[in-house]
């Protein structure tokens, strides 16, 4: 899992637009063929200042989302039903450290170091998908987050594997082959809820109500809302608009939920047969930015868990750190 | 902390405040060392990342760990990223080169063309032959 369509952008953009004025229009033309043409951007080659700063902040956040994304389940390792159920959840949980390490070494061969990543994470100024400030209450979550959670980012990823950045792409491959054991573990899961007791069942509705309005977060903003997808969709860096991720997602997942027996607390979910696209009610987008800015449940939670293993791994690290290396970037 | 945490264990923690200044110093994130991946005997070492590692020993442990752990693997190389030496990506016009390359291609010699005039003209005056 974890990269969301919405990607957090600093309001103030000023002095990188002037920089981005400053392409040499012919390397620029180049560039933008040979993305025309389908071929993958290296990290030695040539980029506009802009591809370069959006695509560290889309791969920083997808890696930040990662490591963030493994606290709320990590919380349920020591209270997973049963062995084979703990097994799979320390697999996964692990899968995501990961991802998280794949991705920040993508966005490093961009020159951003990782320690600068995580000090912009630590202070706030970087952010991480937004449905882990929310916390998995019951073992019920910890399933709709294995399934449905990991089933819009799996949504997201395959789309951004076909994107212009080389080294972005071969960590998603990676990450996608990885996530279709996730996925399916945590439809296994939610499942053995969902065909179980009375008790076992009202729990997982409850889930299913509390995270359909983070899901449908997930993808961010509706389009009309987007201001700078264009010249990313050109570059491909986004590879597809919020709503058309949204909207595929719902296409898959939602008659899965709902062959279950199970509701979604949406009365005007349903797919418009005329159309082809489903409709829904508008999801709360002033939820979703107070949230995004520190205002959702577990904001200050994540960020104190993340500071006090920075804080307390600090010994180990510096234990073993050798300071007559030479420190180099990845390669590719 | 204002609220307290669904995970007992978290409870536990003395965590300090979401405010509090945490800073990672530039270089304690240790080095980049790439990862070459065997998948089976006889094949070769394919390229697949890097690992953050503070000496070659622990960047095998750490490979191990990141890239050894789901597919298929009996071996892995690791190397310090700033040991590898790479063309230009800007050169890449070099291996473009000259495309009549039938000299060296096995396509570019053509035998079976004269065996079988040399087979037909047998066959043509089979007294001789």
């Amino acid at each position: 899992m974890y990269g969301g369509g919405y990607i957090f952008d600093e309001p103030n953009r000023k002095q990188l637009r002037e920089e981005q004025l400053h392409d040499d229009p012919e390397k620029l033309a180049a560039f933008e063929d040979r993305i025309t043409k389908g071929e993958k951007i290296e990290p030695g080659d040539w980029m506009p200042a802009e591809y370069r700063r959006q695509l560290i902040r889309l791969i920083e956040q997808h890696a930040h989302s990662e490591i963030i994304g493994a606290l709320p389940e990590g919380t349920w390792i020591t209270r997973a039903p049963g062995f084979k159920r703990k097994l799979a959840l320390i697999a996964k949980v692990q899968d995501e450290v990961g991802h998280g390490q794949l991705l920040y070494n993508a966005a490093e061969t961009l020159g951003k170091t990782r320690e600068a990543m995580i000090n912009d994470l630590l202070s706030g100024k970087s952010k991480y998908s937004n449905v882990f400030n929310y916390p998995a209450m019951t073992w019920a979550d910890v399933t709709v987050i294995g399934f449905l959670i990991d089933a819009a980012a799996i949504v997201n990823q395959v789309a951004n594997s076909k994107g212009s950045y080389g080294p972005y792409c071969r960590a998603l491959e990676r990450i996608c082959y990885e996530e279709s054991f996730h996925l399916k573990q945590g439809h296994d899961a939610l499942i053995e809820l969902a065909t179980g007791t009375p008790v076992q069942k009202a729990m997982l509705q409850d889930a299913l109500n509390r995270w359909w309005q983070p899901i449908m977060h997930f993808f961010g903003p509706p389009d009309k809302a987007s201001h700078h997808s264009e010249k990313l969709m050109q570059w491909k860096v986004k590879m597809a608009s919020n709503d058309d991720m949204r909207n595929q997602f719902l296409d898959t997942y939602v008659p899965k939920i709902w062959e279950l027996g199970l509701s979604l607390p949406d009365p005007l979910l349903r797919k418009n047969t005329g159309t082809g696209r489903w409709e829904y009610s508008d999801p709360d987008w002033d939820l979703f930015f107070k949230v995004i800015n520190g205002g959702g449940p577990c904001n200050q939670e994540r960020l104190q868990v993340r500071k006090w293993a920075e804080t307390e791994g600090r010994w180990v690290r510096k234990a073993l750190m050798n300071n007559t290396e030479r420190k180099a970037m990845p390669v590719a | 902390m204002t609220n307290p945490s669904y995970d007992p264990r978290v409870n536990r923690l003395k965590l300090g405040h979401a405010d509090d200044p945490v800073k990672i110093e530039e270089g304690e994130n240790w080095n980049i060392y790439e990862v070459f991946h065997q998948e089976k005997r006889g094949a070769h070492h394919e390229h697949v990342g890097c690992v953050h590692a503070p000496n070659p020993q622990l960047a095998l442990v750490f490979a191990k760990e990141q890239f050894g752990r789901r597919k298929k693997c009996v071996n892995l190389w690791v190397v310090r990223s700033a040991d590898i030496l790479a063309f230009d990506l800007e050169d890449e016009d070099m291996f473009a080169g000259n495309l009549e390359k039938t000299y060296r291609d096995a396509s570019g010699f053509k035998v079976m063309e004269k065996i079988n005039k040399v087979k037909g003209a047998a066959k043509q005056a089979p007294g001789k032959a």
